[in-house]
């Protein structure tokens, strides 16, 4: 094991650590509120009035592999919809998920019948739907879902690079709420402009959290947060010595 | 009982996998660059299982007369036409390619370029959506760096191209990082959750 990898494993076992230690801690003590994500607020709004005005949300968890770094922002995306899908199954209109990987596909349909069974209501398999399997191919293949079946909002959390600008115009037009979150830089500057509702940097993997996730989730907001001022202070104090000239 | 099964088969993959990448046991290690192996297989089989999800998904909107089901009928003809061509000569086959350079590549060209028109448009609206400083920055740093990439007309504004340069390797560089930083944090966070069984996207 060289030195950046024992590096690694030390960070990661850190990480490990905290989460348990702040999960433990939160049963005993009163947990601090989170800030205002205003994407959130605006997602349980329409969430509600999906349920109640019978419109449909579309989840759209992009085409990240499971097997690449990916991964983790798709597994985001299936946590959103999980939450969602329990919460709107008993709509007239159930949640329709489109993906761009075999695998998220499957996924996907495997967290609406979860949600399905829970609450004893009919699961469709086809509410999970590969619409591409290219950038492009995927987003026109997901723009029909937009406009044509009555969809009041669109959350689009999972992997996505620029072309996820043609999704966010179809929101637009179609006059549903769009909230999106990427890991893919470029794809974050094009939600800027484009998303009515963007999630920057970290904000995407806090959806769990702020969507009613349980103890766990929660405790893993502060330990990235406390880990987030251990690195700056390192990057600081690196810059700091740097510039005395004694590294 | 099914739930707990699969938690603890995800989270003993899991756990290997990720040992296996630090520690250089070759029990781990062997067993990770199986259990890989496995994973890509798995994957190749879902992208079957979603492909033939594309084409029901379709059939059904066509033959059920839904809106725009015409859209439907030309992706099954294209669908099975193209399925034909590569199942007989082959993916490399000039037919193949023929439909690849023709038709793939173009349509995904297109769609390109509408994306530049959009943007160009959506960096208007962004103004009209949110007024405030940070789209003026936002807005300013990309005309910038536009027209310091592309001149005008061929006309060089005198320390354009410096300034071009100062963004791009200095206040671009420092925010991605920043961006960067938080997405590493959160991938770890995410990864360990689905780890220690808090977050659980297979099993139903």
């Amino acid at each position: 094991m060289n030195q950046l990898e024992l590096f690694g494993l030390i960070f990661v076992i850190v990480f490990f650590g905290l989460m348990l230690a702040l999960a433990i801690l939160s049963r005993t003590r009163p947990v601090r509120q989170f800030r205002e994500i205003p994407a959130f607020t605006r997602l349980r709004h329409t969430i509600g009035l999906a349920v109640e005005a019978g419109n449909r949300l579309h989840l759209s968890i992009g085409r990240g592999n499971l097997t690449g770094p990916q991964s983790a922002v798709t597994f985001v995306g299936l946590t959103v919809l999980d939450r969602i899908a329990r919460s709107t199954m008993v709509s007239d209109r159930p949640p329709v998920v489109t993906s761009g990987e075999g695998a998220i596909t499957i996924l996907s349909q495997d967290s609406l019948r979860g949600a399905a069974r829970a609450i004893g209501a009919e699961f469709d398999p086809l509410r999970g739907r590969l619409t591409g399997l290219t950038p492009f191919s995927y987003v026109a293949g997901a723009l029909p879902v937009i406009y044509d079946e009555d969809v009041g909002a669109n959350l689009f959390i999972g992997s996505f690079g620029s072309e996820l600008a043609l999704m966010n115009e179809a929101g637009e037009r179609a006059g549903s709420l769009t909230l999106a979150g990427t890991d893919n830089l470029s794809g974050q500057a094009v939600l800027y402009a484009t998303a009515e509702e963007p999630l920057i940097g970290e904000e995407t993997y806090a959806s769990g959290a702020y969507l009613g996730g349980g103890a766990m989730h929660i405790a893993s907001i502060r330990a990235q947060d406390i880990l987030r001022w251990v690195i700056i202070s390192l990057i600081l104090l690196g810059a700091l010595l740097k510039l005395v000239g004694v590294l | 009982m099914k739930a707990p099964f699969y938690v603890a088969i995800a989270m003993a993959i899991g756990l290997i996998v990720l040992l296996g990448y630090f520690l250089h046991l070759d029990i781990l290690v062997n067993l990770r660059v199986v259990l890989l192996e496995w994973a890509v297989i798995l994957s190749a089989v879902a992208l079957l299982v979603g492909t033939a999800n594309l084409f029901y998904v379709h059939w059904r909107k066509f033959t059920s007369a839904q809106p725009n089901g015409f859209y439907s009928a030309v992706l099954i003809i294209s669908f099975v036409i193209t399925l034909g061509v590569v199942g007989w000569f082959g993916p490399t086959h000039a037919y193949s390619m023929w439909i690849f350079n023709n038709i793939q590549v173009p349509i995904e060209g297109s769609l390109m370029a509408l994306l530049t028109v959009l943007l160009a448009f959506a960096g208007v609206r962004l103004f009209r959506r949110k007024p405030n400083l940070m789209s003026i920055l936002f807005i300013g740093t990309a005309i910038l760096i536009l027209f310091a990439t592309g001149p005008l007309f061929g006309i060089n504004l005198p320390g354009l191209s410096e300034l071009r340069a100062w963004i791009a390797q200095v206040p671009a560089v420092a925010g991605a990082r920043g961006i960067l930083l938080g997405v590493a944090l959160g991938t770890i966070a995410t990864g360990l959750r689905v780890l220690m069984g808090a977050d659980r996207p297979y099993g139903g």
